[in-house]
């Protein structure tokens, strides 16, 4: 219904209306008290305006049952906001363990996506309606930020880190994108659209796009290229980790810890492969720093997941829930450690 | 005052010539160096947020290049932040009035006080002299890796600019808070004194805790920039994201070092025009230390969608809310305070009396992106940008022009002529909501901040235009002071030691004051506001 009113941009995701909802209580918060404030300014200024020059005010020097009860209630008021808030950010930051998957990659000054069937699209970006889609964003060089006002959500794209975010397109459509971290000349040209599809539809466009394999495939290839199967080998012979199985599970490092294996964690053991080494293997792995691209990290990280269906390795734990089953606001650091 | 042959003596004709000046050791003659080179700043930010406005007008980015756009922007945020809002009220009204309010001669360290301008000045040189060479285009938060390694503009240059005249600040903070531990006159006991001293006091405490961060961020930058260090480039192992941490460790506070003094102000203006103590003096004295100290805690706010830990996040947003709650307690006690008061409407209060409004709703809409949920949509728009305009522009200018207006008189000794001051002061509140309520639609509806151009979305550009009108009732209203303030210097007739008929030592000595600010050491028996017996005896 908001949508319709003009001061609001459109609702084009599931998200959307709840962000409006808790919005139009902050701004009626914010009238209230705004009014509430002016109106005894002008009425006491008015009512108690001065009658001669040397006329002074009332000693009047306080009230302890004043003071507690401003101090009280504002409190009470803040709560209610950061409750509602924090909630609603719990709910529109943890994706569905179902959520389609597309990585993005933020690049001055363009915003390159690519489905996990391969299609790959720049500045644009197609999605079914009425299925959660979670991002996976990187960046290339400098921060930028994924912002579809329609969805009200955006994230940042982290030189170095693996971000996500996720949505549900509610209605078909084609919404604004926009880059919303400065990030040097063409920040404002760094735009796109967003084009929510019925499910059919989505599928002929998926079909008619022009695809070089999957992302998987496309990760195997780099996976192959890099020669990272030395070592990763599917058995436990190797003189690394097997991959398969471990993608959302739980490993057991070297320290002892344990650790969700995410997309976070992928991108630290590519770049940083000694920060969080898994019991029992060697510190040999060369980091992969400067030798892969954004756009790779992407798809070797796309190929893992792929190996998680596969039979778990001995030995590598059990598995836990789904990979975008954990609060997964933004993601953990990958490497400064 | 009885009239006298003689001319008397203060601190303006004391003595004469420019070493009088340039090497004074007078915290007077430096709040009016201070006032000088602030106002320079303040009139060059001024200039860039007009070009801004201009290319905002279409959505094409019709007016000027890109690149240059962004330096405007940034040129627009150094200039006002650093060079204008945290020195303003401090280092001008401040520097003036703190040895006056509390009965001193002078400050503490009047050399370092002198050093402080000198210090001041270098660093505002060196990020003119950037701007003059090109400029910079990083926006005034210097963002890595973008700073560092990617924009080939004068970032060196102003980052070493800012770094220097964070000294200044440091100093001046220092120097505060020696005077106000240890040379109040007798008599002046801690709850004796004005809240104007009280709310230097805190933000005194920040520019001393929070400045030496930012001054070694801004050297990282350098550092990385020069020398690659690496410290917030991935591929080194470091971080861009531990940057932000460092940048709003100092740069959340600060945003108390600009407000703070303000609320000092507002709370001399409120019981000045009100002929009454203000309301509940010992929270809102107290409620400044509350602001300073939790300030220091909520830095993690500005970083909602930089991907810090869900968990980061909450408690983040749960200490910003309680950072709101001092700030509350303030606008209802100033409120208060007007109840059953004496009260003129002459222009300070009604500087005052915007400031509460805009400062409300400035604060409230901070309430807004401390609500991680509305941040993730909201962060990065226009709705931030009208958010913290409220606060700095509605709060800290509207006190500073307020406070210059009420201390006028004892500054120049001269009154300037009321009606002009009226009506600049309404231009003021009128223009600055037309330029900046426009803004909060923007930002709701999607428009980002730093964007030289923006698609034609309905209603984009209708909203900008107003913004854009706006900003030119608001020039006029900044502009029109300094003429009928500098007319009065000259012209204005004499105010007397008290035209206000307020309390505060300051007002008990000649305007203007002599070279040591009083004849007689004060000594002091009532609480400030003390405009009857009875408030005479709490």
């Amino acid at each position: 219904m908001l949508s319709y009113l003009p001061f609001f941009p459109p609702q084009g995701s599931t998200h959307a209306a709840s962000v409006d909802a808790l919005y139009v209580f902050f701004v009626a918060v914010t009238a209230f008290f705004s009014v509430l404030i002016a109106t005894l300014i002008i009425v006491f200024a008015v009512r108690f305006r001065r009658r001669s020059p040397d006329e002074v005010g009332a000693p009047i020097h306080g009230s302890l049952v004043l003071e507690l009860t401003w101090t009280f209630i504002p409190l009470v008021i803040a709560m209610v906001m950061f409750v509602w808030g924090a909630s609603l950010y719990f709910q529109i930051t943890t994706p569905p363990s179902n959520a389609m998957e597309v990585y993005v990659v933020g690049k001055r000054w363009m915003w390159k996506a690519q489905h996990v069937t391969g299609q790959r699209e720049i500045n644009e970006l197609h999605v079914p309606v009425g299925q959660p889609v979670k991002l996976i964003i990187g960046s290339e060089d400098v921060l930028h930020a994924y912002w579809v006002p329609a969805f009200r959500m955006k994230m940042d794209a982290v030189p170095g880190r693996t971000t996500t975010m996720w949505f549900e397109a509610s209605k078909a459509g084609t919404y604004q994108l926009f880059c919303a971290e400065y990030c040097g000349m063409s920040h404002s040209r760094m735009i796109g659209m967003v084009t929510a599809l019925e499910p059919a539809a989505f599928q002929t466009w998926l079909a008619g796009g022009k695809s070089t394999g999957t992302m998987a495939d496309l990760g195997a290839k780099v996976f192959t290229d890099l020669g990272c199967s030395t070592c990763h080998m599917d058995s436990a012979q190797g003189r690394g980790p097997s991959l398969k199985g471990v993608f959302g599970s739980q490993v057991t490092l070297a320290s002892g810890d344990k650790i969700t294996a995410d997309e976070a964690y992928v991108r630290e053991s590519i770049l940083t492969p000694t920060a969080k080494m898994v019991a029992g293997f060697p510190p040999l792995m060369p980091t992969f720093q400067g030798v892969v691209s954004e756009e790779q990290i992407a798809q070797l990280t796309a190929y893992v997941k792929s190996l998680a269906t596969a039979p778990a390795a001995p030995g590598a734990g059990t598995p836990a829930p789904a990979p975008g089953g954990a609060p997964a606001a933004g993601t953990t650091q990958a490497a400064a450690h | 005052m009885e009239a006298s042959i003689a001319k008397p003596t203060n601190y303006l004709n004391a003595t004469h010539g420019a070493a009088s000046w340039f090497l004074t050791k007078d915290h007077k003659r430096i709040a009016l160096l201070y006032l000088i080179s602030v106002s320079i700043f303040f009139l060059m930010g001024g200039v860039f947020a007009s070009l801004i406005r201009l290319e905002l007008l279409t959505p094409a980015g019709d007016f000027v290049s890109s690149e240059t756009y962004n330096k405007f922007f940034t040129m627009h945020g150094v200039m006002m932040v650093f060079f204008f809002l945290i020195p303003s009220i401090p280092a001008t009204l401040g520097n003036f009035l703190v040895p006056m309010m509390i009965g001193a001669k002078d400050l503490a360290f009047p050399r370092i006080n002198l050093l402080s301008w000198y210090i001041y000045l270098v660093g505002g040189l060196m990020a003119v002299s950037a701007m003059v060479m090109g400029g910079v285009d990083t926006g005034w938060t210097f963002y890595t890796p973008y700073s560092t390694a990617v924009s080939n503009t004068h970032v060196v240059m102003t980052g070493v600019g800012i770094f220097i005249a964070g000294f200044s600040s440091i100093l001046t903070g220092f120097n505060f808070i020696v005077t106000i531990h240890t040379m109040r006159a007798p008599g002046m006991t801690w709850m004796r004194l004005p809240l104007f001293i009280w709310a230097h006091y805190a933000a005194s405490l920040i520019m001393i805790m929070g400045t030496p961060v930012i001054a070694v961020t801004l050297l990282m930058v350098v550092l990385e920039r020069v020398l690659h260090f690496g410290f917030f480039d991935p591929t080194r192992g470091g971080d861009p994201v531990l940057y932000q941490h460092l940048f709003w460790f100092y740069s959340h506070p600060a945003v108390y070092i600009m407000v703070l003094p303000g609320m000092g102000v507002i709370s001399e203006l409120i019981a000045g025009f009100s002929r009454k103590p203000v309301f509940g003096y010992s929270f809102v004295a107290v409620s400044s230390l509350g602001i300073a100290f939790v300030g220091f805690l909520v830095w993690g706010h500005h970083m909602f969608t930089s991907s810090q830990s869900i968990y980061a996040g909450l408690i983040f947003s749960f200490l910003s809310y309680l950072v709101a709650i001092p700030s509350a307690i303030k606008v209802f006690n100033w409120t208060a305070t007007l109840y059953k008061g004496s009260i003129s409407w002459e222009s300070p209060m009604l500087y005052a009396m915007g400031f509460i409004g805009l400062f409300t709703i400035g604060g409230l809409t901070g309430l807004f992106l401390s609500a991680i949920g509305l941040d993730l949509h909201l962060h990065d728009g226009y709705f931030v940008v009208a958010h913290f305009h409220y606060v700095m522009v509605g709060g800290t200018l509207l006190a500073y022009l307020g406070g210059l207006h009420f201390w006028w008189p004892k500054i120049t000794g001269k009154l300037y002529y009321e009606p002009f001051a009226k009506v600049s002061a309404v231009i003021v509140f009128v223009g600055f909501n037309l330029t900046f309520f426009p803004q909060f639609i923007l930002g709701y509806m999607g428009m980002p901040r730093r964007y030289h151009q923006y698609p034609e979305i309905d209603g984009w550009q209708v909203l900008n235009v107003l913004s854009t009108a706006g900003a030119s009732i608001l020039a006029l209203g900044v502009i029109l002071p300094a003429f009928y303030l500098t007319y009065s210097w000259f012209k204005g007739p004499p105010a007397g030691p008290n035209p206000w008929g307020v309390t505060g030592l300051e007002w008990e000595t000649a305007s203007p004051p002599p070279t040591a600010n009083f004849e007689e050491t004060p000594i002091v028996t009532r609480p400030p506001y003390a405009f009857t017996n009875e408030d005479a005896h709490v």
